[in-house]
């Protein structure tokens, strides 16, 4: 049993971190609001899922095509309704948030609910880790998840891109006087960000069923991650990933299933009351501010 | 020759400044009726309309006080994505006196307003000191997370929630009811923004610092402006407690934290009448397209982007403006 | 009564991930002195300030006020104490007039204790205050908005708010900054007149012709050390202030 937890502990945090990590990079790092980030995930999925039903694509024609999409759909984002209230941070949100709201509510009408729509798994089977049996998706799932924080950690740290990103969150004046032009960085931010939302959804989407809900239950979890780890650091999202999914997982085998919300919670209030801006976060408070 | 525009504030707007308002009738109504249509419309013709319309005219209300309160909050710089937060606590607690120690609407709704505004203070506490955008990703989060605890756990009535609740002697005394509060809430906060008190709100929103060093405790400020708004979306909540003659998990539902903000956006920020008319507007709209089912909040989601784009400054700062100016053609100066 | 210093500060320092900003800083102040604090870009001047008033937190050392141990309160507590500030980078209320940028130090705990006030009152001492510091009366310049004013009278606004605090130490951030000379000329007057009404005062600069007229001592520091103290001659035979601001020939 405890193997059994501590292995599906580790897929579970795999699938937090993958899920935050899009949303970390857009508005953590790069200070662009993100809000619709949920519309977007599901957006990749039913395009997938469109590719290869209605349109009867292969898989990996299908995946590619769709995270192309969400990758304009990102860029569109930005340039139609984003660049036109930077700088507002309200607005910012209201606007993306709205919009996600729309495309998501958009998809409910269309009828987009509940269990009829799936994705297939990428291969069928399981591998077998001493006394647990894994199948290949979630073990994709974890690689993936793995490979893409070490490549953003990587990529944000030690690459011009990277670092311009990270560069017109932190002034962007002083950015702009380097040379950056933050309004292409920010959607090339953006690209990023709806890409990985993309491949999170594209892997995950096939363990269950894609959901107008879920696109709510991503932009949760996401906020939950970010708010745990702190905005805008990878480290800190990882740790968020591990520690929540950990004891959601813990909770879910030894306790019952339902408590696992209870979980989130208690981690956001302990968050909140011993260090608010979260295990890694960065936010100054206003005496440091000066 | 080139010319560019002009702004002036109207005659009239001059000659009704102090203590000359009172100096003809014309001052005084050009005073006064913007500040009596709400008031009159409100308390003495809402009683003619129909049931039906009756009905959606206290929603509106209910939705007009969430929208008051954002804007309250607003003006601090708290950006709230969860005014449902507070109207679900609100809910709860009124729902759960009623309920479990069969206390009146009388005692409950007052009872629920106070303490829901306390428990929503003391959970948004700790974001207080920092930027302004965690304050908003947690009020965002945090009723989402409510609901599915109350899902999970079963409390308080869990799924079904707490039904067969008090209900109001009559719809007419709801009515009264809501629409007084709607009301004193109104004019309360548009006094208290325009008092030193206020000043000192919008300057912490402006420049947390200059107060700071101005002597004065920026976070307990901000504590009671929390407080304020927290406590008038707990009442909005334990008045649709009975008036639903149910308490139950749609307390915390999107609907309650989306429209205030689209209402403040429509209708334009930091001005409470703003906020209080774009409620008056989006409600009975959304009323009429229900037809169109879930179609509404794709409705609400664009329209939210397309004022934020295009109107930010809303339809209330439009109308005052023209109401005290007026534009004209000037020639350029060389 | 006299004798024991106003303000004593006992080896505060602070770094900043790395970067020792403030290093072992010690001096004291005795009350109605008005002490120059000198030196070059980026020697700890404002973070100095920043300490004793409270918008950072030493690392280590002392602040003590009239015998009182106020190291790492807060802000709006050092404030009512009697301790005043102004900004090197003066950033006012822009959408508001000139007079009601000043409501909001009047609304402090600190100045209704000492004077009291209800609504209503305070729009005149506001209007009372920024005579005090210059602003013309009759050409209403109080009640322009502040984004519209030039520095000369932002500078001044700022000084009038921090007086508006009736603090009996002022600690005035660059001041003469970004003024011209008939304006810095302007300004020197009403210090005085702060003197003469019993304030003490510490004064950040860089214009060091004005400042020497009209401060006792002068303290300068370097990269975070205090390097120097004393008269204002004195201070500026020393050789490693000379290299401080000259630089040295290797």
């Amino acid at each position: 049993m405890l193997v059994g937890t501590l292995v599906y502990g580790f897929i579970n945090s795999s699938i937090l971190a993958l899920l935050a990590m899009g949303f970390n990079l857009t508005f953590g790092i790069s200070g662009v609001a993100n809000f619709a980030y949920g519309a977007v995930y599901i957006f990749a999925g039913f395009l997938t899922w469109i590719g290869l039903n209605s349109f009867g694509f292969p898989y990996l024609v299908s995946v590619l095509l769709s995270v192309l999409c969400t990758i304009v759909l990102g860029i569109l984002m930005y340039y139609l309704i984003i660049l036109r209230v930077k700088g507002l941070a309200l607005s910012e949100v209201m606007a993306t948030f709205g919009l996600g709201l729309a495309i998501m509510e958009l998809f409910r009408y269309f009828d987009f609910v509940g269990f009829r729509y799936t994705l297939p798994v990428f291969f069928d089977g399981s591998l077998g880790i001493g006394p647990v049996f894994i199948d290949y998706q979630r073990l994709i799932i974890a690689i993936i998840a793995v490979g893409l924080t070490l490549f953003i950690y990587l990529f944000t740290h030690h690459t011009k891109i990277g670092l311009a990103f990270r560069a017109i969150a932190q002034d962007e004046r002083t950015a702009l006087t380097f040379g950056i032009d933050s309004d292409f960085i920010g959607a090339l931010s953006m690209a990023f960000g709806s890409a990985l939302a993309a491949v999170a959804a594209i892997v995950i989407l096939p363990l269950g069923t894609i959901a107008v809900e879920g696109g709510y239950e991503v932009l949760i979890n996401a906020l939950a991650v970010c708010i745990v780890g702190g905005l805008g650091s990878t480290v800190g999202i990882l740790v968020a990933s591990v520690v929540i999914g950990f004891a959601q997982t813990f909770t879910a085998n030894y306790l019952e299933t339902h408590w696992m919300m209870l979980v989130s919670l208690i981690a956001i209030a302990a968050v909140l009351i011993i260090k608010p801006s979260g295990l890694f976060g960065r936010q100054k408070e206003l005496e440091e501010r000066i | 020759m080139k010319k560019r525009k002009e702004r002036i504030d109207r005659g009239i707007k001059a000659r009704s400044e102090d203590i000359f308002a009172l100096s003809s009738y014309r001052e005084m109504l050009y005073l006064l009726l913007p500040r009596a249509i709400p008031v009159v419309g409100l308390l003495l013709f809402t009683p003619l309309l129909s049931s039906y319309w009756q009905e959606v005219l206290i929603s509106t209300a209910v939705y007009a006080l969430l929208a008051i309160s954002w804007d309250m909050l607003i003006s601090a710089g708290l950006v709230s994505l969860g005014q449902s937060l507070f109207y679900g606590i609100g809910s709860y607690i009124a729902g759960a006196l009623n309920h479990y120690w069969g206390w009146s609407p009388l005692f409950t709704i007052p009872a629920a307003t106070v303490a829901g505004g306390l428990v929503c203070t003391a959970m948004l506490l700790p974001v207080l000191r920092l930027r302004g955008i965690y304050f908003a990703m947690v009020t965002l989060v945090l009723p989402l997370m409510l609901l599915r605890l109350v899902e999970a756990t079963r409390i308080l009535g869990g799924t079904e929630g707490l039904t067969g609740l008090d209900p109001f002697p009559s719809q007419l005394t709801a009515l009264y009811v809501i629409q007084v509060a709607l009301l004193a809430g109104l004019f309360g906060f548009r006094r208290i923004i325009g008092s030193d008190y206020g000043l000192i709100i919008r300057a912490i929103n402006d420049n947390d610092r200059a107060v700071l060093s101005a002597g004065l405790n920026i976070h307990w400020y901000k504590t009671q402006v929390l407080f304020l708004g927290a406590s008038v979306g707990a009442f909005a909540g334990a008045f649709g407690t009975h008036l639903d003659m149910f308490a139950g998990m749609p307390g915390f539902a999107l609907d309650y934290s989306i429209m205030p903000v689209a209402s403040a956006v429509v209708g334009g920020m930091g001005t409470f009448a703003g906020p209080m008319l774009g409620a008056f507007i989006l409600v009975p709209l959304s009323e009429i397209l229900r037809a169109l089912g879930t179609l509404r909040i794709v409705f609400y989601g664009l329209f939210l982007v397309v004022f934020v784009v295009a109107l930010p400054e809303g339809l209330f700062h439009y109308a005052q403006r023209k109401y005290h100016q007026f534009e004209r053609w000037v020639e350029v100066e060389k | 009564m006299n004798q024991s210093p106003m303000l004593t500060v006992h080896e505060l320092s602070k770094s900043f991930g790395g970067v020792q900003a403030v290093n072992l800083v010690s001096f004291e102040l005795k009350e109605g002195e008005l002490l120059g604090i000198i030196g070059p870009n980026g020697s700890g001047k404002t973070t100095l300030v920043n300490l004793v008033t409270g918008f950072v937190r030493p690392d280590s050392g002392r602040v003590v006020y009239k015998g009182k141990n106020i190291t790492g309160q807060p802000p709006y507590r050092v404030v009512s104490f009697g301790i005043a500030r102004t900004f090197q980078m003066v950033r006012p209320f822009y959408q508001l007039p000139a007079f009601k940028n000043l409501i909001v130090p009047l609304c402090s705990p600190r100045v209704k204790k000492l004077v009291g006030g209800k609504y209503g009152d305070r729009d005149a001492v506001a209007l009372d205050l920024l005579e005090e510091v210059g602003f013309e009366r009759d050409a209403y310049v109080s009640y322009k908005v502040a984004s519209s004013l030039p520095q000369g009278y932002l500078k001044r606004l700022e000084l009038a708010k921090s007086i508006a605090l009736r603090p009996d130490l002022l600690i005035l951030d660059e001041l003469f900054s970004g003024l011209s000379l008939a304006e810095v000329a302007s300004i020197v007057p009403i210090i005085e007149k702060l003197r003469i009404q019993g304030k003490t005062i510490i004064m950040i600069e860089h214009r060091l012709k004005e400042l020497f007229r009209i401060a006792d001592r002068v303290m300068v520091l370097n990269y975070g050390r205090k390097v120097a103290e004393g008269l204002a001659q004195e201070v500026m035979e020393n050789e490693e202030v000379k290299k401080a601001y000259l630089g040295s020939e290797e």
